[in-house]
């Protein structure tokens, strides 16, 4: 059952790097990660990797694998050929760290930048009252694991560094969607989205979708009904009218 | 000595679910407040948490209420829990959930738009709040998002390798001054002047090698706290999840929800038995269904039906399981059958499930809607931890608190599942508003020593001065194994004092541990300096389990397989002797008040 | 603050693709270390673009061969001038003779498709190469995405939406006048009216399937329980808006393959099938 693959890893920090190869047991049933903690354990006990709870949960060992980015715990080795070199790289959007490791600050920088969520008042009893209808958009959302990946995979940062100060990437996208579809929340983050965090630069190519580990439709059902909230408000002379005679359309 | 100096009131160690609590409570009451954490922040253990968080809402079943889940909870941990914790804890967990909703959390509903509420073993009414089997990361999000409005410092990957402690400016005893820890970055000194620190780090389960804990549970608190001159409660008590993931090799361990029960599933052996039938312990044979139809009809009916056996406290499945495998009648990798699928749609499932449905079809290609998981016993939780006074979560040393799964007592010697999140929660939150209270009286600030910062540093370098020593790898391989095979879920005399020869020898070995490469993410040095921990931890469960002889909660001695009266009065504390060895006491457990202890009789009788 | 250990700057490496200088990345040259066939899928999108592109622009330009009674060419639907053959929609005004009546009305329906949501990735992606495939770089310096003209122009879709609900009622009229014979009279079907109702069942699916149209019907509600009615609009849109690109790739081989047989039937190559 058991069988030595080949792994090219990058190796290396911030002044430079290079991959190197490596010839490795692989087991039945095993996740890349798991051969990486193999090369750790057994022939580079330096390799920096970051993880947690190697069962898809946390997000927290994001990498490229053969060009993809991915989670390592959640790509099985049943998926490569025995012959096939596997390649894993750090994330090429984010600064690098060492090794696989990478400096993901950005990230956090731009989740402080949000505007907090704002509720209405409870009701008398001490309760909120919502749907479970009204709940599971945003529900969608919040499965969010971040893991990064569809920051690292969406071209408008990755291939334009310059493009992070005035786009925040479509985590936050639909963090933003989240907050503007929340029954209770009661700020309007229409304008921030186009103008503070960058909203037009998406280009809907949808990479975030197709990287998302937890499947979370990021472009239907969070950036694009996002782009349509934005276009009520500030492209759309109908609704705009029709808010100035009194039908509101955010009922 | 290049070192990073910062001063605050309250530093929280931890950034799961207490500890994020304990700092937005502390910060929200004035006081200067920094996380730190070993991970990215959002990372924590916390997010593991699938089923829920136990509350006495009531939103589903108007007969529930705070004393119903104090006894559920007292009974679950087989009356060992201090009886105050429980009650802060059963009156409180509405609340602390009720709050999570204006901080942005979205649980699942009721149809009358309240927060749903599902049923779980041990409690007697459907309780835990959830959002789908991802409650965990709903409440680490909220909190993550709740620190971060409040503009929380948060230092991540940064691991505290040393309480500082300092003498008092009244000449009392030595209270806390500050944390020493590094950037596991770039292997860079920091220290945090402060008169508070709230101990969060989880718990110890890394030292297991079955386990569903991640890398982080090393039991750092435990150790630091016994090194600061704090004790530590009970820590035989080591919950073995019932139904963790057994196949493949590589994922043996990953947590499978007890919602799976709570949602229908139900547990057989090779031969298609529900087993469980066969293992009501008397405890709670009164409360449990006799039938296969009694314990189907008890979903929809729980006012005439009794709970099925499936869902009693974690201990008794756990063993249960452990029983029919090692009576070979378990499934082909080792496990038992935990089969959903012939009994709810597979849209229900998918729907009541996903994070499940996901983690079989991703890691062991099992569609959970069609066959049965093969799940067995995992090491998930420590009862035991810190010593603290229930209501501030005060250690024995002035200026630390604990609060999570690193602190002790809440649980007995058993938890119910869901009563974790609740727990982080409730006393999170007290811990955080008696460390800020702590701080602010604090006027006049106890400088750090430089020797004792010296020393630190010193300690945390000392791998890379040794050359051509062992493996750190090895040595904690090694060590998971000696507590897997000895001091695991069926515990005996001969085995447990083998384990603690076992454990002397590795922590010669771990003296001469060197490291190769250098500070920048070196995880061999990250491992090099939390074996120590895991070591002591290691030793504090198996000393205290080979003393306490008599079998409870997640604590079971074939050598004395009953409860025993004199033990159900007994603590068992571990202290860090002078001489840095653990010394182990018995102390008695605290006494519940009359009208409290009445509750038993009320509640059985209704 | 939410902070990692603090540190120097490094070394600079360039950025991926031609996108400047990107500090610290890791230090990889290589545009992809993708393993897979990531070309073909927006060559296989090119090569098809271009193929209807070509054909309906010459079909545009023909201004022949698009009625053969009673169809009327889905190109040249609605017909609005008096030089219109056939006569089954209202004449509105002459205009030269060397104009084709189909491109006063096809700005329209390319409006559609041009700043449809699913168009927009599938011609950024294949077309414009930003980027050609998932973690394969971008060719350009710059990108500023859909933030100024002309691209913010993608914003007024919606417009263009109901425009196409407006084509796709008179594509149903001109289906269901294909249920008369060439004589007027009613009680005819042939192959030709099936094409034709097809095809506009697919063109009204590709309209009402569409992003903007899920926002409008319930998208934009943010307590869906206080409108039950809208909820069940939105739900079922969000079915149809999951096969998007499934409709938007049928519908145009639809309306190509429904010109396709008007022009065959107009040029006398073949004659229609009639069921009755």
């Amino acid at each position: 059952m058991s069988y030595d693959a080949t792994f090219r890893v990058w190796r290396g920090d911030a002044e430079g790097g290079d991959l190197q190869s490596f010839t490795v047991a692989v087991n039945e049933g095993e996740v890349v990660l798991d051969v990486i903690h193999r090369l750790q354990s057994t022939q580079v006990g330096d390799l920096a990797v970051r993880w947690n709870c190697k069962a898809g949960k946390c997000g927290s060992c994001s990498a490229e694998i053969n060009g993809r980015p991915r989670l390592m715990c959640m790509t099985r080795m049943s998926t490569f050929g025995e012959d096939e070199t596997v390649t894993v790289t750090p994330l090429r959007a984010f600064p690098v760290i060492r090794d696989l490791v990478t400096d993901v600050s950005f990230n956090y920088e731009q989740a402080a930048r949000i505007p907090a969520f704002t509720p209405k008042a409870r009701e008398e009893d001490g309760n909120h009252r919502m749907q479970q209808v009204d709940v599971e958009r945003s529900q969608e959302f919040r499965k969010c694991i971040e893991c990064w990946l569809c920051q690292d995979v969406c071209h408008v940062i990755r291939d334009h560094e310059g493009n992070k100060a005035a786009f925040s990437g479509p985590r936050f996208m639909i963090r933003l969607a989240e907050l503007d579809m929340h029954p209770l929340d009661t700020v309007d983050r229409r304008d921030a989205a186009q103008d503070e965090f960058g909203l037009g630069y998406c280009n809907i190519t949808k990479c975030c979708s197709e990287v998302c580990p937890e499947g979370i439709h990021i472009t239907d059902n969070g950036i694009i009904p996002l782009k349509e909230r934005v276009v009520d408000r500030r492209f759309d002379p109908l609704t705009w009218l029709g808010s100035k005679i009194g039908r509101r359309p955010q009922a | 000595m290049e070192l990073e100096r910062h001063e605050y009131d309250v530093v929280v160690v931890g950034a799961g679910g207490a500890g994020l609590r304990a700092a937005i409570e502390a910060q929200e009451n004035g006081a200067r407040t920094a996380v730190v954490c070993k991970s990215l922040l959002g990372k924590a253990h916390t997010v593991m948490a699938e089923g829920g968080i136990a509350a006495a809402m009531a939103n589903l079943y108007p007969e529930d209420n705070w004393r119903v889940h104090f006894r559920d909870t007292m009974r679950g941990g087989k009356m060992l829990n201090h009886w105050r914790m429980a009650q802060l804890h059963a009156q409180e967990a509405p609340d602390r959930v009720r709050e999570l909703e204006d901080w942005g959390a979205l649980f699942d509903r009721t149809p009358d738009g309240l927060i749903s509420q599902r049923d779980f073993g041990g409690h007697r009414y459907a309780r835990l709040a959830h959002v789908g089997d991802r409650t965990g990361l709903e409440l680490i999000r909220t909190l993550q998002q709740r620190t971060v409005a409040l503009g929380i410092d948060v230092f991540m990957e940064c691991t505290v390798t040393r309480l500082l402690t300092g003498p008092a400016g009244d000449g009392g005893p030595d209270e806390v001054t500050g944390a020493f820890g590094y950037w596991r970055e770039s292997g860079r000194f920091v220290a945090w002047q402060a008169p508070s620190v709230v101990l969060a780090t989880g718990g110890i389960g890394k030292s297991y090698k079955v386990t569903s804990n991640s890398w982080e549970y090393t039991g750092d608190g435990h150790s630091l706290a016994l090194q600061a001159g704090a004790t530590l409660v009970n820590m035989e008590f080591v919950q073995f999840h019932p139904t963790g993931m057994v196949w493949p090799p590589s994922v043996r361990g990953i947590l499978v929800t007890e919602s799976v029960r709570g949602d229908g599933g139900i547990l057989k052996n090779s031969a298609g038995n529900r087993f469980m039938f066969d293992y009501i312990p008397d405890f709670f044979r009164k409360e449990t269904a006799e039938t296969e139809a009694e314990a189907d009809r008890w979903y929809d009916d729980k006012k005439n039906n009794r709970r099925p056996p499936e869902l009693l406290p974690r201990d008794e499945v756990a063993r249960a399981i452990n029983s029919e495998v090692k009576a070979g009648r378990g499934s082909p990798h080792g496990g038992v059958f935990l089969d959903i699928a012939s009994r709810r749609s597979a849209e229900y499932i998918r729907k009541r499930l996903p994070s499940m449905y996901h983690q079989f079809r991703e890691l062991a290609e099992v569609d959970i809607t069609a066959e049965a998981m093969e799940v067995g016993p995992t090491c998930h939780y420590v009862m035991g931890g810190v010593e603290v006074d229930p209501d501030t979560e005060a250690a024995r040393v002035p200026g630390l608190f604990a609060a999570g799964e690193v602190a002790g007592g809440m649980h007995g010697s058993n938890r119910l599942g869901g009563n974790s999140l609740s727990d982080l929660l409730v006393f999170g939150r007290r811990a955080g508003l008696a460390a800020a209270e702590h701080a602010l009286k604090r006027i006049d600030r106890t400088h750090l020593r430089d020797d004792a910062l010296a020393d630190a540093a010193r300690a945390a370098l000392a791998p890379f001065e040794r050359e051509g020593g062992e493996n750190p790898y090895t040595v904690q391989h090694d060590l998971q194994q000696t507590m897997h095979d000895l001091v695991g879920i069926i515990r005996t005399a001969p085995e447990m004092e083998q384990a603690l020869e076992r454990i002397a020898a590795l922590k010669e070995r771990v003296a001469n541990l060197s490291v190769e490469g250098h500070r920048q993410y070196n995880p061999g040095w990250h491992l090099a300096l939390d074996l120590p921990h895991m070591l002591v931890v290691s030793e504090c469960i198996a000393r205290a389990a080979l003393e306490r002889q008599e079998s409870r909660g997640g604590h079971t001695r074939d050598d004395f397989p009953a409860t025993d009266d004199e033990w159900a009065r007994t603590n068992l504390i571990c202290a860090q002797a002078p001489d840095g060895s653990v010394a182990l006491t018995r102390q008695p457990l605290p006494r519940m008040p009359a009208e409290l202890a009445d509750v038993f009789e009320e509640v059985s009788a209704s | 603050m939410t902070a990692t250990a603090p540190r120097g700057t490094g070394a600079v490496t360039p950025g991926r693709g031609d996108g400047g200088p990107a500090p610290r990345r890791a230090a990889i040259a290589e545009r992809t270390l993708r393993t897979d066939r990531w070309w073909v899928q927006p060559l296989v999108t090119v090569v098809v673009l271009v193929l209807f592109i070509a054909y309906s622009t010459f079909r545009a330009f023909q201004n022949a061969y698009y009625y053969a009674e009673p169809y009327v060419s889905p190109f040249y639907s609605p017909c609005i001038t008096t030089r219109c053959e056939g006569d089954s929609f209202p004449e509105f005004f002459e205009g030269p003779s060397w104009i084709s009546p189909a491109l006063y009305i096809l700005v329209l329906p390319l409006g559609i498709r041009l700043t449809c949501y699913y168009y927009r990735k599938a011609y950024y992606r294949s077309f414009w190469l930003s980027p050609p495939a998932c973690a394969v770089a971008e060719p350009h310096g710059r990108y500023t995405g859909e933030t100024r003209l002309p691209l913010i122009g993608q914003n007024i879709h919606r417009y263009f939406l109901y425009a196409a609900l407006v084509f796709n009622v008179i594509l149903f009229y001109e289906a269901f006048a294909s249920f008369r014979d060439e004589t007027g009279e009613w009680g005819h079907m042939g192959l030709g009216t099936l094409i034709l109702l097809v095809n506009a069942v697919l063109l009204f699916m590709y309209s009402i399937s569409c992003h903007s149209c899920r926002h409008i019907v319930g998208g934009r509600l943010n307590s869906f329980s206080k409108h039950p009615l809208r909820y069940r609009a939105w739900t079922w849109v969000s079915k149809q808006n999951a096969r998007h690109m499934q409709y938007a790739w049928i519908s145009l081989f639809g309306v190509a393959f429904a010109d396709f047989y008007v022009f065959l039937l107009a040029t006398g190559t073949i004659s229609d099938l009639r069921f009755f």
